[in-house]
Parts: C-alpha cells; sequence; structure tokens
C-alpha cells in the first residue's frame, strides 16, 4: 500500500518539475532583451520540463499497466536529439540576418562564411537550378 | 495528489502558452517568431501527455510523435528559407 503511494508522489513530483521548467523556458523567452540570449531558455529548460513529463507519464503507465513501454522513451529521444538541431539553425538565422543584439551578448560571427554574411539572403553559388 | 500536480501542472503549460503567444505577436524580428513557435510545439506536446494521463490512454502518443517530427522538420524548413532564400537547392 505504501508503495503505491510513493511512486504516486514520484510522479507527482515529475509532473510539478517538468511544468515548473516549462513555464521557466517560456519565461525566459518572454523576459529576455535579446534574440542570443532568448535562445537559451527554450533550448535547454522546455527540453528538460519535457523530459520530466515524459518520466512521469511513463511511470504512471508502467505502475497502472504492470510493464514498461518504450513509446515514451521514444518521444523524449526524438526530442533530446532535434532541438540542439533546430536551436543551431535558428542561432545562425539570427546571425544570417545580422539582428541588434544588447552590448553583454558576447562573441562576434566571425565563423561564417561569405555568402552568409550579407544585406539579404543570397542563393546558393552553385547554380544547381534556375 | 495525482489530481492536484495534474492540474497545477496544467495551469503552468497554460502559462507558458501565453507567454509564447506574447513573443509570436511582439517579437521583432522572424527568428524570434519562429523561436516561439518551436516551444509552441514543444509545448504542445507536454499539453497532449497530460490529456493522455488525465484520461487514462496512451493513444495520443502516436499523435505526440507526430507533432514533434513536423514540429522539427517546419522549424528547419523555414530557418533554410531564412538562410538561403530557398528551401530546397
Amino acid at each position: 500500500m505504501t508503495h503505491y503511494v510513493i511512486l504516486e508522489g514520484v510522479i507527482a513530483f515529475f509532473l510539478i518539475a517538468g511544468g515548473a521548467f516549462t513555464f521557466i523556458g517560456s519565461l525566459g523567452m518572454a523576459h529576455l532583451r535579446d534574440f542570443y540570449m532568448r535562445l537559451h531558455g527554450p533550448t535547454k529548460a522546455t527540453t528538460l520540463g519535457i523530459g520530466c513529463m515524459l518520466i512521469a507519464s511513463m511511470l504512471y503507465f508502467w505502475v497502472t499497466e504492470g510493464k514498461p513501454d518504450i513509446q515514451e522513451m521514444l518521444i523524449t529521444l526524438f526530442l533530446f536529439i532535434t532541438a540542439p538541431v533546430s536551436a543551431h539553425l535558428l542561432a545562425k538565422t539570427g546571425l544570417h540576418m545580422q539582428l541588434m543584439h544588447v552590448d553583454k551578448t558576447r562573441g562576434k560571427p566571425l565563423e561564417l562564411y561569405e555568402e552568409e554574411v550579407g544585406e539579404k539572403p543570397v542563393p546558393h553559388p552553385d547554380k544547381g537550378h534556375g | 495528489m495525482l489530481d492536484m500536480a495534474l492540474w497545477i501542472s496544467l495551469a503552468l503549460i497554460l502559462m507558458a502558452l501565453t507567454l509564447n503567444v506574447y513573443r509570436l505577436t511582439v517579437g521583432p524580428d522572424m527568428p524570434d517568431r519562429l523561436l516561439a513557435l518551436d516551444t509552441m510545439y514543444v509545448n504542445s506536446i507536454a499539453l497532449i501527455v497530460l490529456l493522455g494521463l488525465w484520461l487514462n490512454t496512451k493513444v495520443y502518443f502516436e499523435a505526440a510523435l507526430l507533432i514533434a517530427m513536423l514540429g522539427f522538420i517546419s522549424t528547419v524548413a523555414v530557418c533554410k528559407y531564412l538562410l538561403r532564400g530557398d528551401i530546397i537547392e
């Protein structure tokens, strides 16, 4: 009996932690002053929050149905793989569009190629189409 | 205890979605709006997981997986469009 009470407490803790991390990530995205600062919140805190929530769901269905299921772990794995990739692409887009940044944001876009720094998007130099 | 945790978590996720909508409407540049949309699909996955816990079914996890994959692909596509002016070169 106490077994189930402890498990319920663990599931409730993971649910509330997931909601809190998700909220903190969105709060950072809404509150910070710079696009490069705003990128930090969703990529780290929101991913951790969704991981906590999927762990809670996996534990709940493990307890109620008696056998573990790999499906929630699949979503967690997929999100943990894809979140850094999309964050990298978003940061590269921000550097390309030369967004305004506050003085405290350090780093200069030295690593961009020539065709990626410019007034407007430039088509690929290979002339593969058109 | 689990009911209470579900309600608290639902309230936190709804506040997070409200902040995302704020950034989506206010955001000064295009990548800000794209970041807001990216966060919104992740938060909607959390909402779907909560719905599955509330209704005690596992039917909705396929929908969550589909949303994860399509959201990632659409984010990459819009990023490529903003970077190069073209999606498939």
